[in-house]
């Protein structure tokens, strides 16, 4: 099992970045998630709110989605925004 | 100049203009079929996305949604048309058109009533002149059609899908579509499709069993915002290949115009040509037969 997260964020017009990650948060209806490598399959309703994406070089990204959805199976996690920037 | 020189001159300027404007607008097309490709390109990894992810749900609960179980009894069908705002892209538009007249005769045969939802100049002046209903209509982004669109419109169709057909004079039991598909660069074909109720199409889902997922908060709530997002996604990806079947439909309806217009100053050349050449042998004659004039003239004299 790769160590890493392989992460797609995309919206309808593109794909607004892709890469390795090492951890991903994000806020459902429930509550903040917080994703790491090896997590259980999940797919989930994103309040509007930011995405912080610990990106695998150390670095990090953070993107604003609105009206999204979160899918995590296999350490692939895609993040779907309606809008993202 | 003779007469008869000066009106092919004159008619050769303006195919020429005409050519001008037709090798323009074929070229623009040209550029903008590449641009409309690559919009549908970067939208499909957010529909495919959507797709596995309804797909997910769609399989893993058995809750009922309002977009996809069929009314028992329907009474009504909402069609919407995707045609151009502009003209000069040969039948692109009319063969729209006609394939929606066609799939609302297959609905008014079932024993359904029609609604028409028109994208496009073209459409709503084509149902105005006839005065046909339209129910809801969109124009101005034919060629640049962008999400927000899609979801305006998708919008208008959704809320008429969930209001009561019997109640309401706006509901409708079912929603087609009927958009271009853009097959190549040389053929693009107009199709009707059933959008709503929905059935969860798998042709993008990859192979093999999905695995169990956990739903947050719950199957139902995830699936009550992911379908609409779905219809919307579909309508996105209906406009945008209509899109660039329209580029591609006037940049062959403008190649053939510049070849006609090629084809027209050619014969028109020729024909000044001839009657250049015609005026000058009447000039020599007329010359020659003055000149032996007075020539006979002068020696009857002596």
């Amino acid at each position: 099992m790769s160590t890493n997260l392989t992460v797609e964020v995309v919206s309808p017009e593109k794909r607004v970045w892709s890469g390795e990650a090492k951890m991903i948060s994000a806020r459902t209806l429930e509550g903040d998630i917080g994703v790491l490598p090896g997590h259980a399959p999940l797919l989930g309703v994103l309040v509007d709110g930011q995405v912080t994406i610990q990106v695998a070089d150390g670095t990090s990204q953070e993107f604003k989605i609105h009206g999204g959805f979160i899918s995590v199976s296999n350490n692939r996690v895609s993040i779907l925004g309606e809008s993202t920037d | 100049m003779g007469a008869q020189l000066r009106i092919y001159r004159r008619r050769m300027r303006s195919v020429k203009a005409t050519k001008k404007i037709t090798k323009a607008m074929e070229l623009i097309s040209a550029s903008r079929i590449l641009k409309a490709q690559q919009r549908v390109a970067a939208s499909s990894p957010y529909a495919n996305e959507l797709t596995r992810a309804v797909t997910a749900v769609a399989s893993f609960s058995s809750t009922n949604h309002p977009l996809t179980t069929p009314s028992e009894s329907p009474r009504r069908a909402a069609v919407l048309i995707i045609t151009a705002d502009r003209g000069m892209a040969g039948a692109y538009s009319n063969a729209a058109i006609k394939e929606g007249d066609q799939l609302v005769t297959a609905i008014r045969e079932r024993g359904l009533s029609t609604e028409a939802y028109l994208v496009g100049r073209k459409a709503v002046n084509y149902y105005r002149f006839r005065s046909r209903k339209i129910s809801g209509s969109w124009t101005g982004f034919s060629d640049n059609p962008t999400y927000a669109h899609a979801k305006e419109i998708s919008e208008a169709l959704i809320a008429a899908f969930i209001s009561d057909s019997i109640t309401s004079d706006t509901g409708v039991d079912e929603l087609h579509i009927v958009y271009t598909q853009f097959k190549s660069m040389i053929s693009q074909e107009p199709e009707a499709r059933r959008m709503l109720p929905l059935e969860v199409v798998e042709s993008e889902a990859p192979a093999g069993l999905l695995p169990m997922y956990e739903f947050e908060p719950n199957p139902g709530e995830v699936l009550n915002s992911l379908l609409p997002r779905y219809v919307e996604a579909r309508v996105f990806n209906a406009m945008l290949q209509s899109a660039a079947s329209e580029h591609a439909a006037r940049r062959r309806a403008m190649k053939s115009a510049t070849d006609n217009a090629d084809e027209l100053i050619k014969s028109l050349t020729r024909l000044a040509n001839a009657a250049r050449q015609a005026e000058i042998t009447q000039e020599i004659s007329e010359i020659v037969g003055g000149a032996d004039a007075l020539a006979s003239a002068s020696a009857g004299s002596e």
